[in-house]
């Protein structure tokens, strides 16, 4: 299941909800990526997206992760709006019967979501505005993983 | 067809959503990145560094030599910088 939205997100309760009246779960693996204020430069932060195409990319993602390990439920919640440092941005959880696959899961669909979902982050501080840049890193994380069949790219 | 610019790419063309009539030869990405950079230097600044600016067709990802076929909505933005 995949959310955009601007409210924050509670990741306890998110998790039960992936638990709920299921037996059949043996690992959730859950990560959060929060505002960080970059030791003061950073007082806030503005998430832009391309909606329509944001819930289009998340669903994309997901499905390819499904397809690759054998998950049991999969979350991605993303926020939008303007956040403060210590605000939660991102939430993924990944539920599988054995830790690897959660694990694993969960971590392609943090590496695949930071290059493809179309958000931008704007970040505003004492020293004034500005867009973030793509990293390289996240590039390269994205480009450890075989690429989907039919990849466009 | 309706264009779109997200991030700093909307900042510099100073609008998020237009809806144009293509003049006829452009076939692509990069050729309706030339035509659009002929509009006015606003245009000539968002695009100044083509190579930056990512494409949408139809919400899609696409490359600059993708065609344009039928195409409703083409998008503009910057390499993505959610999670």
């Amino acid at each position: 299941m995949i959310r955009v939205q601007q409210e924050d997100f509670d990741i306890g309760a998110e998790i039960a909800k992936v638990k709920a009246g299921r037996t059949d779960i043996g690992a959730i693996v859950s990560f959060t990526g929060t505002v960080r204020d970059c030791g003061g430069a950073v007082t806030q932060m503005t998430l832009e997206h391309y909606p329509g195409m944001t819930e289009t990319e998340l669903e994309h993602i997901e499905t390819e992760a499904k397809s690759r390990w054998p998950l049991q439920a999969s979350l991605i919640v993303h926020r939008t709006g303007t956040l403060r440092p210590g605000d939660n941005i991102v939430l993924v959880i990944t539920a599988s019967e054995h830790r690897q696959a959660a694990f694993e899961a969960a971590k392609f669909l943090m590496d695949y979501l930071k290059t493809s979902a179309p958000f931008w982050k704007r970040e505003s501080g004492p020293e004034g505005d500005r867009w973030v840049e793509a990293s390289s890193r996240d590039e390269s994380a994205h480009g450890r993983w075989e690429p989907p069949k039919n990849a466009a790219e | 067809m309706r264009l779109l610019y997200f991030a700093w790419v909307r900042e510099k063309t100073g609008i998020d959503v237009e809806v144009v009539e293509l003049p006829p030869g452009i076939a692509t990405i990069a050729e309706l990145i030339a035509w659009l950079r002929t509009r006015g230097p606003e245009f000539d600044a968002a695009f100044a560094r083509p190579d930056v600016v990512r494409a949408a067709i139809d919400r899609t990802h696409v490359r600059h030599d993708a065609k344009l076929g039928g195409a409703a909505e083409i998008a503009f933005f910057p390499p993505v910088t959610g999670g």
